[in-house]
């Protein structure tokens, strides 16, 4: 399998990365050489093979219903590069 | 008194210990060679004042006799972790600015114990990367340099701050992480002892995530039995962390020199590569004779799906790579573009500006690889072939107890050599990927030089949770090499 | 379900007939303390982002670690759904950008969620039952919360909302009116209600309904759905329906296609509009979450559960019409699980079940609705009301008297017995006391007692003026009684 341009395009979209147009076809190209190269796993007969889910050989961990988080509005908004009342602030969202 | 940078950590813990070297006399001592070994770039933000006011508040414990087992000692934090108060990059732009309100479960459990933090050292950008290249803030220079040559090397990546830093002495120790071989492979180019522990045995919390179920810290030391302090010191059973495996930390010092007789060691044929260069080999052949000279029976093993590791790799760490770096948006933290009016241009363009071109490259391949159509194609079949090649590891280590093989296939190479060519910047990986799919310990140590005077490492593998085994491993390669080699200080002023 | 369409529920178009088809998806937040993946807070109406911990506001590094209670929750809502429980499911990240959404993903189930098929019963007014099969539950984040209307050019995100517990309950496509769907919201709402999972609050959003409508010729292939998100009340889903149900018919008459699309509810004009950010084509990407491992749970826990589930709507229902009462009555009482506790507790104070029911739906209920309270705002306690019928049931005090003192006790509180006796409302009963009205009411009116001799009907205008005397208290029977023998009329007047 290969991506084309409009690929390229359509996955750097969905990834929201911005990708300028003369940016494409060597974009295209190396995301080819890539997928070319991990075509190989083809060739392995993973047929009735479990996809591995986990390498830890243990039961999921739960915690307690507690509240032990929170309370701090101004340390999750420090580092927000716009914010306001410790709101975080972005461009008008329309629904 | 001797220059203290010379000190391994076990020495230096053993002085601060004795009294016969204050924290703080030990911790200017590093602080001037850090600052004397600027043109390596190895840290992204250096805290001397930081590092001053933890070696005294260490000399306040020991005088009091309450010192911790690392109590005193500096180290150099991958800026992969996210340290609270202190600038945390990830070795990218996106977090050029960013100061986390929160420690890493490792460093907390480092400064629980009573070590210094020197500073952060560079990386490649979000771990991507095996030279040290993709950092924004610049590669870091391998202290080594070929005989006859000034050409700069590349240290290794992704920890290649912490293995620059290791090696050419500017800090006691130094924490890594590794995901397909981020550790090892900066170790064994840089003549230092790296340990990828067993996946959920370091907590992962508070650690920039790259691709969460490969990623893993450990140390980067000079010697195999500063690995085993550092490690036992870094691993804990993390609550915060849903991976982190409930077993308790041994002591890993203890039995570090309990000899390998009677251990039997697996050579997997699959790791013979076309092509690699013959120093290679014959290191290899040489460290399997060494541990059968102190009593280790060698036994053939094979690994048969491992030329697919570093392909299934390549789907499996892009694809959360590319889900666990969407969170890089530009709104609650990070870069964010100027001048933007809508939300979806402000995504884009904080991104396209925050993230470097290998960084780009994995997010597009991760989101292809995962999108409508091709998730089967590309990540489940990865993920079968991930089984495979963690079933190999079992059937082999019904044979063996540790595995031995190559490091890296070469030496340091040439800044700039391979940056051109992503694939044969992958291969750097070759021999330590196939440990991160399984999530088994591996560790590098140093055993030889090429004829060019570069230093080569030798792998050694263990069973999951036997980070044991391969210490002790590890430490008969090192008795045997007698790895003394050191780089020449060039980058210090005349 | 394939049973012959209900031509009432069809609905007429230019061109015939229409059926409609709903199915449904209903977030339902879990009654938890904290949230699914971290420990902060879960309340409703906190200060901006001070109920966030560093993991919901996806800060680097930070991991998420499963709450127990909320899985808990889970596997109980399950059951009560009679859903199968699967012991093994898988925590995926569905991805995609939205500013409430900080992680970029939405740790959600995809493909093995913890709860499968399932189904509930719904009893509609006419009376009758039908089954909608519940397709699946699963865990899931909320997202936080942007507001828009604050500044011109800015929109104003909130997470505290992010990262709180949701099951996601999806239904078969198997309701075929804006009725059907009311009803089958209020009937999951009072069993997440009952098993105390989740509560059902539509105002506050701890539940939302998300309606998928589509429409077809009856008993034809189904139509292409459009999706109606964020329905908040039972009142929205009727009028959502009905709008969508139309705008599909109208279109497909007038020779167009549906367009399968989010859409969004607009309660002040009724209608539904396309919703402009859900536009693009979606490709979610969904994945196991390598930050958690498979959730694994113990046949045993799930007994466990099992064991300790409440009696459910459907089950109480069922005993209560053992107990006598008819099928509406035991429906009216079982739909709110506040009414049935309150109807218990009458009967565990001693009521007679069929009379307490007839006392709450014909007088209680009643003076509730007229004061906009709720069974749990009310001023009269189950334990007042239980007194106020033992006290008709053995006759000291009459069925008249009953309501005034159910009046009362409404407006002025009290002991119903106390108040009765402080105020001499207790039925004269006594003989002699009852003779004496009755012989000062004749002598006191002897035409009339002459009348009555050629018209027994009118005794009644004696009894009248005796229970005048006694004010009200006397036992009308033992009234009846003396009167006809002082009178001299016959026992069958």
């Amino acid at each position: 399998m290969s991506v084309d341009k409009d690929t390229v395009r359509r996955i750097a979209k969905l990834a929201r990365l911005a990708l300028e147009e003369e940016r494409v076809e060597p974009m295209e190209r190396e995301l080819n050489q890539i997928l070319a190269w991990v075509e190989q796993l083809g060739e392995v007969n993973v047929e009735d093979v479990p996809a591995m889910t986990s390498v830890v050989a243990q039961r999921l961990k739960m915690r307690e219903d507690k509240v032990t988080d929170g309370g701090q509005p101004e340390a999750v908004t420090a580092n927000a590069p716009l914010s306001e009342d410790n709101f975080f602030v972005v461009p008008k969202v329309v629904e | 008194m001797s220059d203290p940078t010379e000190f391994t950590l076990a020495e230096a813990r053993d002085a601060v210990r004795g009294k016969k070297i204050s924290s703080v006399e030990l911790t200017q001592a590093f602080i001037a060679a850090m600052q004397a070994a600027r043109p390596l770039n190895a840290f992204v933000t250096e805290t001397p004042d930081r590092a001053l006011a933890m070696a005294k508040a260490s000399d306040a414990r020991i005088a009091k006799g309450e010192a911790g087992k690392l109590e005193g000692l500096p180290l150099a934090i991958k800026d992969l972790f996210c340290t609270k108060g202190v600038r945390s990059t990830a070795g990218s732009n996106i977090l050029g600015n960013f100061i986390p309100p929160y420690e890493s479960t490792v460093t907390q459990n480092l400064w629980d114990a009573g070590a210094v933090m020197l500073g952060k050292t560079n990386m490649d950008e979000f771990a991507m990367g095996s030279s040290n290249e993709t950092s924004y803030y610049k590669p870091v220079l391998n202290p080594w340099r070929a005989k006859d040559s000034n050409a700069a090397l590349v240290p290794g990546g992704s920890s290649g701050g912490s293995s620059a830093a290791v090696a050419s002495r500017i800090c006691l120790a130094a924490t890594g992480t590794d995901t397909g071989g981020s550790i090892r492979q900066p170790a064994a180019v840089t003549g230092t002892v790296g340990i990828k522990p067993t996946y959920g045995r370091c907590s992962r919390w508070g650690i920039v995530a790259f691709a969460s179920s490969l990623d893993q810290a450990g140390p980067m030391t000079r010697t195999v039995r500063d690995a085993a302090i550092l490690l036992g010191s870094m691993a804990s059973v993390d609550p915060k962390d849903s991976t982190s495996v409930d077993l308790p930390v041994p002591d890993y010092e203890a039995g570090l020199e309990s000899g390998v007789k009677g251990l039997r060691i697996g050579i997997p044929k699959e790791y013979r590569l076309d092509g690699a260069p013959p120093e290679i080999d014959a290191l290899w052949q040489k460290g399997a004779e060494w541990l059968k000279a102190q009593g280790a029976e060698i036994v053939e093993i094979s690994l048969p799906h491992t030329k697919y590791a570093l392909p299934a790799y390549y789907i499996v760490a892009p694809a959360e790579a590319s889900s666990n770096l969407a969170r890089y948006d530009g709104v609650r933290f990070g870069h964010r573009a100027k001048g933007t009016h809508e939300i979806a241009e402000l995504y884009e363009k904080s991104r396209a500006e925050g993230f470097g071109a290998e960084v780009r490259r994995r997010i597009l391949i991760g989101t292809y690889v995962l999108s409508a159509g091709y998730y089967d194609a590309y990540y489940i079949r990865a993920q079968k072939v991930r089984s495979l090649i963690a079933r190999d590891f079992e059937q082999a280590f019904a044979k063996c107890d540790a595995i031995l093989t190559p490091a890296t296939p070469g030496p340091a190479f040439p800044v700039g050599a391979k940056s051109d060519d992503p694939i044969s910047m992958y291969l750097n990986d070759v021999f330590t990927v196939t440990v991160n799919l399984a999530g088994l310990p591996g560790l590098a140590v140093p055993a030889g030089l090429t004829a060019n005077g570069l230093p080569l490492g030798l792998q050694v593998i263990g069973k999951a949770f036997d980070e044991a085994t391969v210490l002790k491993v590890g430490r008969s390669i090192e008795v045997a090499a007698n790895f003394t080699s050191r780089p020449e200080t060039w980058w210090r002023a005349p | 379900m394939n049973a012959a369409p209900d031509k009432n529920k069809l609905i007429a178009g230019a061109t015939g007939p229409w059926e409609i088809v709903i199915g449904m998806e209903v977030h339902a937040q879990v009654l938890s303390q904290s949230k699914l993946f971290s420990g902060a807070a879960t309340a409703f109406g906190a200060a901006p982002n001070a109920q966030v911990s560093f993991v919901d506001a996806a800060m680097p590094g930070m991991l998420p670690v499963i709450n127990k209670f909320c899985v808990e929750q889970a596997v109980r809502t399950g059951l009560g759904l009679k859903a199968k429980i699967n012991l093994e499911s898988i925590f995926d990240r569905k991805n995609y950008f939205y500013p409430d959404l900080p992680a970029g993903y939405q740790i959600s189930q995809y493909k093995n969620p913890i709860v499968g098929e399932g189904e509930v019963t719904i009893d509609l007014k006419d009376g009758e039952s039908i089954r909608v099969g519940i397709e699946r539950l699963h865990l899931e984040q909320d997202a936080g919360k942007s507001l828009h209307d604050q500044h011109p050019d800015h929109s104003f995100v909130d997470l505290n909302r992010a990262g709180v517990a949701l099951m996601e309950i999806v239904t078969k496509p198997d309701m075929r009116s804006s009725e059907e769907a009311a009803a089958f919201v209020r009937k999951l709402r009072a069993i997440v209600r009952y098993l105390g999972t989740c509560d059902g609050n539509m105002e506050e959003g701890s539940m939302r309904a998300d309606v998928n409508v589509s429409v077809r010729k009856p008993g034809g292939p189904l139509g292409t759905r459009c999706e109606i998100k964020n329905v908040n009340s039972m009142r929205f889903i009727v009028q959502a329906v009905e709008f969508e149900a139309r705008r599909q018919v109208e279109i497909l008459e007038a020779g167009g296609e549906i367009r399968q699309e989010t859409r969004l509810f607009d309660s002040r004009a009724g209608e539904t509009r396309s919703m402009r950010s859900k536009e693009e084509a979606h490709d979610y990407r969904y994945f196991p979450d390598p930050d958690l491992l498979p959730l694994v749970l113990d046949q045993a826990w799930v007994n466990d559960i099992a064991a300790s589930l409440p009696e459910l709507p459907d089950a109480k229902k069922a005993r209560f019409m053992e107990l006598g009462l008819s099928a509406y009555d035991a429906s009216v009482l079982v739909a709110e699980k506040e009414t049935a506790d309150y109807f218990e507790a009458m009967l565990a104070a001693g009521s007679e079940a069929k009379s307490a029911a007839n006392w709450l739906n014909n007088e209680y209920f009643g003076r509730l609705n007229k004061a906009g309270l709720s069974i749990t705002d009310g001023p009269v306690s189950a334990e007042a009301n239980s007194a106020i019928l033992a006290m008709v049931a053995d006759n000291s005090i009459s069925g008249k008297i009953a309501k005034d003192l159910l009046d009362i006790i409404w407006s002025e509180g009290g002991d119903p017995k106390a108040v009765v006796e402080a105020r001499g409302l207790r039925q004269v009963t006594d003989t002699g006391a009852i003779e004496a009205a009755v012989d000062a009411v004749i002598a006191a009116n002897p035409a009339k007692v002459e009348e009555v001799k050629s018209k027994p009907k009118l005794a009644g205008w004696f009894v009248g003026q005796v229970m005048k005397q006694t004010g009200g208290k006397a036992n009308p029977q033992a009234v009846n009684a003396v009167l006809k023998v002082r009178l001299g009329l016959p026992d069958d007047a």
